[in-house]
């Protein structure tokens, strides 16, 4: 079995859907921290794919391009013992609320 | 092929008959599924990266390896009832480590 | 904190708040606790999202209007992309290379990345969406022909198609056939036909009747 990402050629009659969406502003963001915690040398491309490909299959397949970048963030930085998950679960509770 | 080509001195060149390992591994690797096996030819020498198996799991990607451009037919890929046109190809970059020579099988 | 709300002051409206999924709240929460413990400064973060705004087709457009006009840049951009593209001022990002690949009446090349979404962003700017769906990664492989014809693309038998999958580090641009019709046309108008698409192979080049009916159409 291919591992999750590995998908060149797998069976799909799903025609190519061309539109495109607006980034939202987290979108923007979550890019743009990647993009920033690279340029500081503090993970790099490899890591990333890696933490996106240790997603359990079904996150996987029903996450959006930039919730699978965050999925891969928080292992990566969770891991390098940059942040812990609790204070992750905390502040995102926080901004649930703060948006709610 | 425009891809500049590597000082370095790799273990194959361009026009050499390679297979491709067919090595299932757990770690982050850049090798598709679908050319593990198979056989293609090196189009060109891409130059030396920084192993993406390495510097996926903590280390710094050195030393580099060489990466090639190989060329499968469509038909060797995916047999000759799913490609479209018998003289299409498929180009991709596989890194040294995981080129055999054909002999060697 | 003072600048929880920073960032989305700065692009206000596009997504309704109740919409944050849970992982766009972890990924805000991330940058939040990031920038409060000084790993990044929120400074940092807004130029990357300038940077990546900044990126556009139109660079890549600019490269291959040259390349069509130019015949021995043309010779340089296939040898050696990054130092043509710097001719032009382009500098490359991050650690990844780049190669330019030639389509012709014989032969047309498309880019896909299967394992991910690898694209020539620092020419192109981001991926659309679509090269990174599903669809086309597991497609684009096994039928490149059917999917083209998705695009509008139909080539004849007499073309060979030579799909790229682009697994390394190493980024492919299509310099597309310079359309028919296009003659002593300027650089600039050139590189009015030279779209998005037609520098991933999913297409041509516009023709220079189809700029024509597209501006027309616009105003």
């Amino acid at each position: 079995m291919p591992a999750i990402h590995d998908m060149g050629g797998m069976p799909s009659d799903q025609p190519i859907d061309q539109s495109s969406h607006e980034w939202a502003d987290w979108e923007h963001m979550t890019n743009a921290l990647v993009g920033a915690l690279r340029h500081r040398g503090m993970m790099n491309v490899d890591e990333l794919r890696r933490g996106i490909e240790a997603m359990r299959p079904d996150e996987y397949h029903s996450a959006t391009y930039y919730e699978r970048w965050s999925a891969s963030l928080e292992t990566l930085l969770v891991e390098k013992g940059i942040l812990t998950t609790e204070e992750i679960d905390a502040r995102a509770a926080e901004v649930g609320e703060r948006w709610a | 092929m425009g891809v500049t080509l590597s000082a370095a001195p790799g273990l194959f060149e361009p026009g050499d008959t390679v297979v491709i390992r067919s090595d299932s591994v757990p770690h982050h690797h850049r090798t598709p599924w679908f050319i593990k096996g198979k056989t293609g030819v090196v189009r060109a020498v891409s130059g030396p990266f920084h192993n993406p198996e390495s510097r996926a799991h903590g280390g710094t990607g050195a030393p580099k390896r060489l990466l090639y451009q190989v060329e499968f037919r469509q038909t060797d890929v995916w047999g000759g009832v799913r490609a479209e046109n018998r003289a299409d190809v498929l180009l991709v970059d596989v890194y040294e480590q995981w080129l055999e020579r054909e002999d060697s099988q | 904190m003072t600048d929880n709300h920073d960032h989305e002051s700065e692009h206000p409206g596009v997504q309704p708040d109740s919409e944050l999924s849970r992982r766009a709240r972890r990924a805000i929460a991330m940058r939040e606790l990031l920038v409060q413990k000084g790993v990044v400064a929120a400074e940092e973060v807004r130029e990357q999202i300038e940077r990546t705004r900044a990126r556009t087709p139109a660079h890549g457009s600019r490269v291959v209007a040259r390349a069509w006009v130019d015949p021995d840049f043309k010779a340089r951009l296939l040898a050696d992309a990054r130092a043509a593209v710097y001719e032009l001022g382009y500098t490359l990002t991050h650690d990844a290379e780049l190669a330019v690949v030639e389509n012709t009446d014989e032969v047309h090349h498309v880019i896909v990345c299967t394992l991910c979404s690898c694209y020539p962003t620092s020419l192109l700017g981001p991926p659309p969406d679509w090269y990174k769906s599903f669809a086309y990664r597991k497609r684009a492989v096994v039928e490149p022909r059917a999917v083209m014809r998705e695009f509008g693309l139909d080539l004849g038998d007499h073309v060979q198609v030579r799909v790229i999958d682009s697994a390394a580090d190493l980024r492919y641009l299509v310099l597309p056939r310079r359309p028919v019709g296009s003659d002593g046309m300027s650089e600039g108008e050139l590189a009015a036909l030279v779209t998005r698409d037609s520098m991933i192979g999913v297409t041509s080049a516009l023709e220079p009747s189809q700029t024509r009916v597209a501006a027309s159409g616009t105003r």
